[in-house]
């Protein structure tokens, strides 16, 4: 058994204080941070990189390349060690010292792109890297790799289905490739077409909520699906942040920003629902790689 | 005081598409407050309902995060830059 056979299969827990107000509805997450390399994103990599090795375009003499806020980067990086593959990650020159140390000590590289630009910025120049010596590199590109949704589709999907006993009402969740919210609202309506997939958005262009991807004003990635979501809310960078401390302090959940965004939401529409709703969001990674940011030194 | 805004690319879409411009300040705050008065679309996603800087907002001059000097009371001289990101990803450190 490898470190990429434990990917997946995560625990579906419950929110029971953060939700303790709801009458007859449940608060459900899918506790992503327990794959090894502390993301949700070890389900795309993982299936995009062995995809690669299947298809015989991802052998040994390649190097994996590719564009990353930190998560997706940090699973390449720990899986590309285990496979023996050198790893290039190109990354805004803001990511957390914390993200860039976890990447260099699995001995992966990383290029740094203009903090202006932000992911866009990555993505262009990971791209342009890849077309400059196509024969030397492995590109996932996970924004436009359907093997990214498929992941989700075949994965995650099921065991929030498996999980729930076929109880979920509701999946909602933020997007950076779209390929978790795509995938798992795919299959959960293929499961139940009454189920209702509603898409989290941070509320503008300039946001703190990392890894989430504000679609009006980014390169729309080629998988997301606008069709499967049934509605999309927005959340601020300052709810994401309190409801990120809430998490840790009343649930004992260290996870990250996104996660809090996705849990804000969540809370909000379960407010809106009736008994019986079940409604299961996403807790996409570990607290642990944002300690440096000052928002968890605030009381409230 | 002229100092040069560094507009990120979220934003430019509000500043005319410009990736840049000039405004008067003899400190980071009343430097991103000309900007904001510039280009009042752009206020509401800088600063918070108490005309705070919004605290994922990060600005340097230079190398330097504000929020390790004197915040938004930090002194800026003529010709510096100032650029403004979004701490996407928890970054406090030096970028």
């Amino acid at each position: 058994m490898s470190i990429l056979d434990v990917v997946g299969n995560t625990p579906l827990l419950a929110l029971e204080k953060i939700g303790a107000d709801l009458p007859g509805v449940r608060l459900l997450a899918k506790a992503e941070f327990y794959n090894p390399s502390g993301s949700v994103k070890d389900r795309a990599a993982r299936a995009m990189l062995l995809s690669g090795r299947k298809n015989g375009l991802l052998t040994n003499e390649k190097t994996i390349i590719d564009a990353t806020s930190g998560n997706t980067g940090i699973a390449y990086a720990m899986m590309g060690a285990a496979l023996g593959c050198g790893v290039t990650l190109y990354m805004p020159g803001n990511a957390s010292v914390e993200r860039k140390n976890i990447i260099l000590s699995y001995g992966a590289r990383i290029v740094e792109t203009e903090p202006l630009e932000s992911s866009d910025g990555a993505y262009l120049a990971a791209k342009k890297a890849y077309e400059s010596d196509p024969e030397r590199y492995f590109y996932p590109d996970q924004y436009n790799n359907a093997v990214n949704v498929q992941a989700h589709y075949e994965g995650t999907g099921v065991e929030i289905w498996e999980q729930s006993a076929g109880a979920v009402t509701h999946f909602i969740t933020g997007m950076g490739t779209s390929g978790t919210f795509t995938g798992v609202s795919r299959r959960l309506k293929d499961y139940n077409g009454s189920i209702q997939t509603v898409a989290v958005q941070p509320d503008s262009p300039l946001h703190g909520i990392e890894g989430t991807k504000h679609m009006a004003s980014t390169i729309r990635p080629g998988i997301y699906d606008e069709g499967v979501a049934d509605a999309v809310v927005r959340v601020s960078t300052e709810d994401a942040y309190a409801m990120t401390r809430r998490l840790a302090r009343e649930e004992g959940l260290l996870v990250g920003i996104s996660s809090g965004a996705n849990v804000h939401a969540a809370l909000s529409l379960a407010r809106t629902l009736s008994g019986g709703a079940v409604v299961v969001t996403v807790l996409c990674d570990t607290g642990t790689r944002y300690l440096s940011d000052s928002f968890w030194r605030e009381k409230a | 005081m002229a100092v040069t805004i560094l507009i990120p690319t979220a934003l430019r879409v509000f500043a005319g598409v410009q990736a840049e411009v000039t405004v008067e300040g003899d400190t980071a705050g009343r430097a991103i407050e000309a900007f904001a008065d510039k280009f009042p679309d752009i206020r509401q996603h800088l600063f918070d309902e108490n005309n705070a800087l919004r605290s994922f907002v990060n600005v340097y001059i230079g190398e330097k995060n504000i929020k390790t000097v004197n915040g938004l009371d930090t002194p800026v001289r003529d010709g510096d830059a100032l650029m403004l990101v979004p701490a996407i990803a928890g970054g406090t450190g030096a970028i």
